[in-house]
C-alpha cells in the first residue's frame, strides 16, 4: 500500500456514441478504461469498495464536451508521459485525453472549484428572429422558472449569451456562459426551452469550465 | 429505404427525446466495423428484446467475434427498440437498423435471430415488421435477406416455422460458418430461393421447415412428418461441437449497465444430473469440459480487452465441473486485490459449495442461491433431484455459520403429481431453513423465496405431463402466500398466465403460427415484461384461430403420441425419455450419469465424434467399437 497516492487530473473531450453516457455510466466507463490500462487506481477501503475517481461537473444527456475533468487517485508514482502511455490503446470510442496534470492531493474537490461552464449551441434548424430572443434574455430582469417543482431565476445563471458565426453548413450557433457552482448551475435545456427552442433540434457542445482563482 | 447517413440524420433528432438513447447509438469498446461495401456477406444478429438485455446474451457474444473473424463477412448487432423508441421510429418511418453500421436490417444477406426462450417469438415478428421484411417465408423473394434463428427455443422450431426460413437446431459454432458459406456460393450462382433452402437443408444441424410437410390425425395431434426434399434429413439431429472452442475474449463493452456486466465464460457445457423437468439438461447432451488453463488464460485476456469488474463461471451445475476447487483457488491468488467479483452460479446443495463460495472475496454481497426445487423428498425423487431435507438444512447451517445472512431458495410448484400437502411442505421447509440462521445469527438471518411454475417442456422425460390450470396454480400459490407472511421471508412468483403463454409457446405445433402471428397483430410484445404481457391480446388470438388452448397444455398425452418435435432430436432417444417418466411414477432416482451411463442414446448418434475426442473432456464413456462403413458427417 502506496502511502502516499497521486492525485491525476485528466482533462478529456466526450463525444460520438459517449454523448448519450449519464454521469454514472461514465464513472463507471473510467473504472475500466482505468482497468484495462493497469495503472493502479486506489479504491475507498470498507464492505462496498468503490474506485477512488472524482468526476466534475455532469455533463447533461447529449452533449458533447471538449473540457471534462476527472481526478483520479493511484496508488503508484509513475511519471506522467508513462501514465499517457498506459492509456495509449484503452480508452473507449468517445473519450479522448486533452491533459494530464498532477494536483496536489490536499487540493479542494473539484467540484467546488468550478464556477462557471460555457456551450456552444448549433441550432439545426432556423430560428426566426434570434437576435430579439437573445435580446429579450440579456435584458431580462428576472425570467422565472420551475425545474422539478422548484422555482428559480434563470437569468441569474446566464452570465453571457451572444450569437456567434454559423457554421460552414450555414447552422446558427450560440455561445452561453453559465453558473457552474455547486448549488447554482444553469442548464442549457432550460435557456433553449426559455428561447422556445427544442433541445432536440440542437447540438450542444461543452466548451470550457472556469475554475475558481483560489 | 434509407441510407445509414439518412437514418443518422433523423436519429439526431430522435435520440434526445427517448429514454436511454446509448441502447441505440452503438459505438462501444470493442464493436467491430468492417467497410460495407467491401465485404462480401452482411450477417445481422438479432437478440429480440432491449439491448439491456441482449448485450448480456453469450451465445451472440460468441457468434459475433466468430463471424467477424472471417476476412469477406461481416455481423453485426440489432436489438428491439423499447416501446417510446418504437413509436418515434414508425412515426419518423426509420427502419430498424444495425447499431455498428447503421444499415437497415433488410440490406443485410442473413438476418440471425437468437430465440433462447419462447417468449421473444411477437418481439422476431415486430422486428421483422420494423425492417419492412416480409413476415412469412413464402412472400420473401430473392433479395430479401434470409431469416434465420437458433437458440433452446428453437428445439420446438414449429411455432416459428413460417416466420424464420432456416433453423440452426443446437450449437451453432461450426454449423453457422458452413451456412455462411453455403449462402455465398449460391448468391455468387444466382439460382432461386428454393434452391438455397434445398441446399441448406443438406447441412447437418440445419432445418428448413417449407421442406416438410406435417401429417395430422382427426384430434389433431401429429400423424407423421414428411420431408418433401431429398437432400432434407428425417429426423433433424441437431448438432454439437465435439469440443469446445476457444472462448470469446473481446466483448462488448456496453456504456450503460446491461443485465450482466462481467466477463461470462462457460467453464462446461451439459449436466449428467438428468433432473428430469430440465430442458437444458436433456438438450445441451454430452457434458463438455474446458481446462482450467484455458479458462484462466480466456479471463485474463478478457479483462484486459474489457476492463470488466466480474467474471461469471458459467455451467447448468458449477459443482460438477471436475476440477472446480482447482479453478476457484487459481482464480482467487491470480486475481488478489484487484476488486474483481466472481460469481459461481448452479451450485448443488451441500457443505462443499459452502466452502468454494467462500474462497470467493465479496461473494457475500449477494447472498446464497439454492434450489431445491420440491420441498419433500418423495417429490425430490420423482424429479430426480434427490437430496435429503437433513443435507439442506446441513448446507443452510453452514451458510449462515460462514458470514451470510441471506439464503435464496427456488422452487417450483406445479409438479407431476404433486398434492397440496407437497406445496405446504415448501413453506415449511423456508420456515425451517430460517430458523436454522434464527439459531446461527438471530434476527438478522433473511430468506428470498422464489416459486417458479412447472412447464413440461419438449424433449424432456415429463413431455408427457399435462399443466396445472390457472385455477390450480393460483390455489398453491396463494397457500404459500399465506403460510410464508413473515417478516424475514421475501416471496415472488410467476403469474400463472405468464407461465400459461410459455407453456402453449414451447409445446405447440404448426397451427400455433396463426396464433403467434395474430397476437403480435392484436399487440402483444415483450411478453416476457411484467408491465407489457398482454394475456388479452393472446386469448384473443387463440379465438382468431379457432384453436383451442387447452390442446397444448391441459391434456395429458398418452405413451404413443407422435408430438409437433419429434423430427427435431437431440441425440436423446424417446424411449429413454419415456423410461425416465416411467421411473417418476414409481418415484424412482437415477444417478448422476458419469458414475454410470444409462444409454440415453446420444453416444451412438454422435459416436464417431467421441471416437474421435478420446478422454476426459466428454463425461459420456469413451467408444471403442470401430466406426460403421457408412459415417454420418455430424462433426
Amino acid at each position: 500500500m502506496f502511502s502516499e497516492l497521486m492525485r491525476l487530473r485528466i482533462r478529456f473531450s466526450k463525444t460520438d456514441a459517449m454523448r448519450f453516457i449519464g454521469h454514472l455510466d461514465l464513472f463507471r466507463s473510467w473504472e475500466r478504461t482505468f482497468r484495462r490500462s493497469g495503472l493502479p487506481l486506489a479504491y475507498s477501503l470498507g464492505f462496498h469498495p468503490q474506485p477512488r475517481l472524482n468526476l466534475a461537473c455532469a455533463l447533461p444527456l447529449g452533449m458533447t464536451s471538449e473540457c471534462e475533468i476527472i481526478d483520479a487517485w493511484l496508488e503508484c508514482s509513475s511519471p506522467l508521459p508513462d501514465v499517457r502511455r498506459s492509456f495509449a490503446s484503452v480508452l473507449p470510442p468517445g473519450i479522448e485525453i486533452l491533459g494530464l496534470d498532477l494536483v496536489p492531493a490536499q487540493a479542494p474537490a473539484l467540484q467546488t472549484q468550478v464556477i462557471s461552464a460555457v456551450y456552444v449551441i448549433t441550432l439545426l434548424d432556423m430560428v426566426p428572429d434570434l437576435d430579439g430572443q437573445v435580446d429579450r434574455i440579456i435584458t431580462a430582469g428576472e425570467l422565472l422558472r420551475c425545474r422539478r417543482d422548484k422555482g428559480y431565476d434563470l437569468r441569474q445563471l446566464v452570465e453571457n449569451l451572444t450569437i456567434i458565426p454559423p457554421t460552414d453548413a450555414g447552422q446558427l450557433r450560440l455561445r452561453t456562459q453559465l453558473a457552474a457552482r455547486e448549488c447554482a448551475t444553469g442548464r442549457p435545456e432550460e435557456l433553449l426551452d426559455e428561447m422556445g427552442i427544442r433541445f432536440a433540434d440542437t447540438r450542444v457542445h461543452r466548451e470550457q469550465l472556469i475554475f475558481s482563482i483560489a | 429505404m434509407l441510407t445509414p447517413g439518412e437514418i443518422n440524420l433523423k436519429l439526431e433528432r430522435i435520440l434526445p427525446t427517448v429514454q436511454k438513447p446509448a441502447r441505440y447509438t452503438g459505438g462501444e469498446l470493442n464493436q467491430v466495423i468492417k467497410n460495407w461495401e467491401a465485404i462480401e456477406t452482411h450477417m445481422a444478429l438479432v437478440f429480440p428484446d432491449i439491448y439491456d438485455i441482449g448485450m448480456s446474451n453469450l451465445g451472440l457474444a460468441i457468434l459475433y467475434e466468430l463471424i467477424n473473424q472471417l476476412p469477406n463477412v461481416l455481423a453485426e448487432r440489432a436489438y428491439s427498440p423499447w416501446i417510446d423508441m418504437e413509436a418515434s421510429m414508425r412515426k419518423a418511418g426509420i427502419p430498424i437498423f444495425s447499431l455498428e453500421s447503421k444499415h437497415p436490417l433488410s440490406e443485410f444477406d442473413i438476418v440471425g435471430f437468437t430465440l433462447p426462450y419462447e417468449t421473444l417469438y411477437t418481439n422476431a415478428l415486430n422486428i421483422l415488421d420494423l425492417a419492412g421484411i416480409p413476415l412469412f417465408t413464402p412472400q420473401r423473394t430473392e433479395t430479401d435477406p434470409l431469416i434465420i434463428a437458433g437458440g433452446h427455443a428453437t428445439f420446438n422450431p414449429e411455432p416459428m416455422h413460417s416466420f424464420v426460413d432456416a433453423f440452426v437446431i443446437g450449437e451453432g459454432e461450426q454449423v453457422i460458418l458452413e451456412l455462411i458459406s453455403t449462402y455465398q456460393q449460391w448468391k455468387r450462382s444466382g439460382s432461386s430461393r428454393q434452391h438455397l433452402f434445398s441446399k441448406l437443408s443438406s447441412i447437418s444441424g440445419v432445418y428448413v421447415p417449407s421442406l416438410y410437410q406435417v401429417h395430422y390425425n382427426s384430434d389433431q395431434t401429429v400423424d407423421r412428418v414428411e420431408k418433401l426434399d431429398e437432400r432434407a434429413s428425417l429426423p433433424v439431429h441437431k448438432r454439437i461441437v465435439p469440443h469446445l472452442p476457444p472462448p470469446p475474449t473481446h466483448f462488448i463493452v456496453p456504456n450503460i449497465e446491461t443485465v450482466h456486466n462481467r466477463v461470462p465464460i462457460e467453464i462446461m457445457r451439459g449436466c449428467t444430473r438428468g433432473c428430469r423437468f430440465c430442458h437444458a439438461g436433456m438438450v445441451t447432451r454430452p457434458v463438455r469440459q474446458r481446462s482450467v488453463a484455458e479458462i484462466v488464460q480466456s479471463i485474463d485476456e478478457a479483462l484486459k480487452c474489457t476492463g470488466f469488474e466480474e467474471i461469471g463461471l458459467l455451467s447448468l451445475s458449477s459443482s460438477d465441473y471436475t476440477h472446480i476447487s482447482e479453478l476457484i483457488q487459481t482464480l482467487t491468488h491470480k486475481f488478489h486485490g484487484q476488486h474483481l467479483g466472481i460469481s459461481l452460479p448452479s451450485l448443488r446443495i451441500e457443505s462443499f459449495s459452502v466452502d468454494l463460495m467462500n474462497l470467493l472475496i465479496d461473494s457475500r454481497h449477494g447472498g446464497f442461491t439454492l434450489a431445491p426445487e420440491a420441498a419433500t423428498e418423495h417429490m425430490r425423487n420423482i424429479i430426480n433431484k434427490p437430496l435429503t431435507t437433513a443435507q439442506l438444512l446441513d448446507t443452510a447451517h453452514a451458510i449462515f455459520s460462514r458470514g451470510w445472512t441471506t439464503i435464496k431458495l427456488y422452487f417450483m410448484i406445479g409438479h407431476p403429481d404433486e398434492t397440496m400437502d407437497d406445496v405446504k411442505a415448501i413453506a415449511d421447509l423456508c420456515k425451517s431453513v430460517l430458523a436454522e440462521g434464527h439459531k446461527v445469527i438471530g434476527r438478522r438471518a433473511r430468506l428470498n423465496v422464489g416459486i417458479s411454475t412447472f412447464i413440461p417442456k419438449p424433449h424432456t422425460p415429463f413431455q408427457w405431463v399435462p399443466c396445472d390450470t390457472v385455477a390450480q396454480i393460483q390455489t398453491k400459490q396463494a397457500l404459500l402466500k399465506s403460510e410464508l407472511r413473515h417478516r424475514d421471508i421475501k416471496l415472488t412468483w410467476t403469474d400463472p398466465q405468464v407461465t400459461l403463454l410459455e407453456a402453449w409457446l414451447s409445446r405447440g405445433d404448426r397451427h400455433m403460427v396463426d396464433v403467434v402471428y395474430r397476437a403480435w397483430q392484436n399487440g402483444a410484445r415483450f411478453d416476457a415484461w411484467q408491465d407489457q404481457f398482454n394475456f388479452a391480446a393472446w386469448m384473443k388470438a387463440f379465438e382468431d384461430c379457432r384453436l383451442e388452448p387447452f390442446f397444448y397444455t391441459h391434456r395429458e398425452r398418452t405413451e404413443n403420441e407422435a408430438f409437433p418435435w419429434d423430427h427435431i432430436s437431440t441425440g436423446v432417444r424417446k424411449k429413454y425419455l419415456l423410461q425416465e417418466y416411467q421411473l417418476s411414477k414409481i418415484s424412482q432416482t437415477r444417478s448422476d450419469c458419469r458414475r454410470q451411463c444409462f444409454a440415453c442414446g446420444l453416444l451412438p448418434t454422435y459416436a464417431d465424434l467421441r471416437r474421435a475426442n478420446p478422454g476426459e473432456e466428454w463425461s459420456c464413456p469413451e467408444v471403442k467399437s470401430p466406426p460403421k462403413v457408412r459415417v454420418a458427417d455430424l462433426s
